[in-house]
């Protein structure tokens, strides 16, 4: 089944003809992915690899039917872009940009939620997201992803963290481990997606098995993950905090990892998905032979 | 005077805070009063703003550490020869470490009343939200522990804002007096604008003052600004240039990389932030500390590998480096190039644990080994927990 996207989805890439958009929108495409078109305002006409360009996400829809969207420009032109999306009935919108200033990405969120209350966004600055075997969108590659087993015990994953996402699909390919679904949230401020709305999906997705999350230091999400396992998630979940010796006071790289006036600490966020009932590795390896277990122990 | 601020743990890398100077300054461009003053790097420069803005007058040390009241670093002075003798004792002061480079010289306050007000994002409300208190010029946190009813939270919806009935209403329902309603309205409209259209990650005034006058005004100024931003304010370039860094956070400041300084004895140059923070995890850990955390992003081509090993090696404290690469869309047989471009370049004090894995890690591996170095200079290790373990080993036998 897999969440969010799956082969029939079809994408359009917003900045198809710029690096990063180009670079990506084609390595999906490689992969599988169903990219139908790309946009970029003024080359409507042409292609890029065959690819079609249009004008406006309008006229991308109208022409393919798009129900998905890949948003690759500046983060000047991101929150436009969203929108636009969003206003020409685009249900998916990944948006891999970083660097978008928090007050934008604030008025997206409270607008998408207004006018467009049926439209999902995942990120900004997030990896995107993989059903291996069926679709990619985003910048994961795709040979470190395990398509799930027909019929067998597969697991979902969600992550706040790039690499470490990466790392967590690495360990399961690793395991022979298969995956649904694997969404890669980000960890700005204000994420369209949240590790509540993917854990609320992948419990109700009858081919996910099992979730594995990975979290890290700062902000509240993985208590309020913790909450909402506790009420509605009867899967078997293992997790992984980064930032466990992150020294209070100090910003760790991207993304709210920042332990400041006793919130945010890692030692916090396991002690409440413990409470919860999630398994918790020291490290991502330990994440996985846990995950591994738990796969063994359903099988 | 000892305040601590409602500061939300910070969301991203780039946070600029601003020194309590920049922070009024900031707060007069979107018309909050603050006191007449300006900041002053010498004894000279602080007599000169004192006779301009008239005694009595406040000298304030400018640090980004609170306590600075209780250190000595803020004093009344009435005349100039007063003026001369605090400039000079505060100016050079350490505060906690943090040496004074500059004051804010400005016209004392008579003060009737303290208030407090902030706006923050409420990152789980995905909201904006203001913190308001009739009780204020003390730690807002106490107040918060001693009496939660006495600060008005109130969450403001980003695409609707904040107008001057709802302003005057928080106002109300924290119980600052009807006289200065009207005052402390005026100014929450305008810290709204000032936390929005100026990208604010934080704005908050504590204490906000109400004078015997009448008149409300900010006393203080606590300002961290969202760097993402910058593209549409590049008048903050000039507060690059004040940020409090070590000299190896301005090296690697300078080579555009993500580093922070820590106490440790492992160097850590990592892919990304998480795997980064990961590695000083499993560093930990195996027995060993981080000498620091270091995102090399996502392109870990020879440049950036040079770079941050010569950051690394600014340090003198290191005595192995681990760098643990996950290739995903950067390949590892392009770190490995790098790695070993970057050696021929920088002459290392410490000899270096590798953890290559991902795409294409069994050719980079095998470009480690091809290039010859020796392994007393580079040991390559399959796993993340081995090369931690092989890196601390290293580490803790030169210490002992």
């Amino acid at each position: 089944m897999a969440i969010f996207v799956n082969e029939h989805t079809k994408v359009i890439v917003q900045g198809l003809t710029g690096g990063q958009g180009k670079f990506h929108g084609l390595r999906n495409r490689a992969y599988g992915t169903n990219v139908v078109g790309g946009v970029t305002p003024g080359k409507g006409g042409q292609d890029v690899e065959g690819i079609p360009v249009f004008d406006s996400v309008a006229d991308a829809v109208k022409a393919t039917g798009a129900d998905a969207s890949f948003v690759a420009v500046p983060p000047k032109a991101a929150p436009a872009a969203i929108l636009e999306a969003a206003a020409a009935g685009v249900r998916f919108i990944v948006c891999i940009t970083e660097g978008v200033p928090a007050q934008d990405e604030a008025r997206v969120y409270a607008t998408l939620k207004r006018d467009f209350p049926n439209t999902r966004l995942l990120g900004p600055n997030c990896p995107g997201i993989i059903s291996p075997g069926r679709c990619n969108i985003g910048i994961t590659a795709g040979e470190i992803a395990q398509a799930p087993t027909p019929g067998g015990k597969n697991v979902g994953i969600v992550s706040r963290s790039g690499t470490l996402t990466y790392q967590a699909l690495f360990e399961l390919k690793r395991q022979g481990i298969g995956v649904t679904t694997c969404v890669g949230i980000g960890g700005d401020p204000v994420p369209g997606t949240s590790f509540v709305d993917c854990l609320a999906e992948f419990q109700n997705d009858p081919e996910t098995s099992a979730i594995l999350m990975i979290g890290e230091i700062g902000g509240s999400a993985e208590e309020e993950a913790a909450e909402f396992i506790k009420a509605h998630v009867t899967k078997p979940m293992s997790a992984y905090i980064a930032g466990v010796t992150a020294p209070a006071g100090k910003k760790m790289g991207h993304a709210g990892a920042i332990v400041s006036g006793g919130k945010g600490t890692a030692q916090g966020k396991m002690d409440a998905l413990r409470a919860a009932g999630v398994q918790i590795g020291a490290n991502p390896t330990e994440a996985g032979q846990l995950m591994a277990q738990i796969i063994a122990s359903l099988s | 005077m000892a305040r601590s601020s409602a500061r939300q743990p910070r969301e991203s890398d780039n946070i600029v805070d601003l020194f309590e100077y920049q922070g009024k300054q900031y707060f007069a461009k979107f018309g909050i009063p603050v006191s007449a003053g300006d900041v002053a790097h010498t004894v000279d420069e602080a007599t000169a703003i004192a006779e301009r803005v008239g005694y009595p007058v406040v000298v304030k040390a400018q640090v980004q550490v609170g306590g600075r009241g209780k250190a000595g670093g803020i004093k009344l002075a009435s005349s100039k020869a007063e003026v001369q003798t605090h400039a000079t004792n505060i100016l050079g002061m350490d505060i906690k470490g943090h040496v004074v480079k500059r004051v804010w010289v400005e016209c004392a306050s008579d003060i009737a009343e303290e208030y407090y007000a902030s706006f923050t994002l409420d990152r789980a409300a995905k909201q904006h939200l203001l913190m308001l208190s009739a009780q204020g010029g003390v730690e807002i946190e106490d107040v918060a522990a001693k009496d939660p009813t006495a600060i008005v939270k109130l969450h403001i919806n980003p695409i609707v804002g904040i107008d001057t009935a709802t302003a005057k209403k928080a106002a109300a329902d924290a119980k600052i007096p009807a006289k200065a309603q009207d005052g402390v309205a005026a100014i929450l409209v305008k810290l709204y604008d000032c936390f929005t259209q100026g990208d604010c990650d934080l704005a908050e005034i504590n204490p906000l003052i109400l004078k015997p006058t009448g008149e409300v005004h900010a006393l203080d100024a606590k300002v961290s600004l969202d760097a993402n931003a910058l593209f549409r304010h590049p008048e903050w370039q000039e507060y690059r240039a004040t940020e409090e860094l070590d000299d190896r956070e301005r090296l690697a400041r300078e080579k555009d990389l993500q580093y922070i300084g820590l106490d440790g004895t492992v160097g850590i140059i990592a892919n990304g932030a998480g795997l980064a923070m990961s590695t000083l995890d499993v560093v930990s850990q195996a027995g060993g500390s981080a000498a620091n955390f270091l995102d090399i992003g996502g392109g870990a081509n020879a440049e950036l590998m040079t770079a941050a090993l010569e950051v690394i090696n600014f340090d003198t404290n290191v005595k192995s480096i681990f760098i643990n690469i996950f290739g995903g869309i950067t390949r590892g047989d392009e770190v490995a190039k790098g790695i070993v471009e970057a050696m021929r370049r920088v002459e290392l004090r410490a000899p270096i644990v590798i953890r290559l894995d991902g795409t294409n890690a069994d050719a980079g591996r095998q470009i480690l080994l091809d290039a010859g170095i020796p392994a007393s200079k580079l040991v390559s290790k399959p796993t993340m927990l081995e090369a931690a373990r092989a890196a601390v080993d290293i580490a803790n036998a030169k210490v002992a």
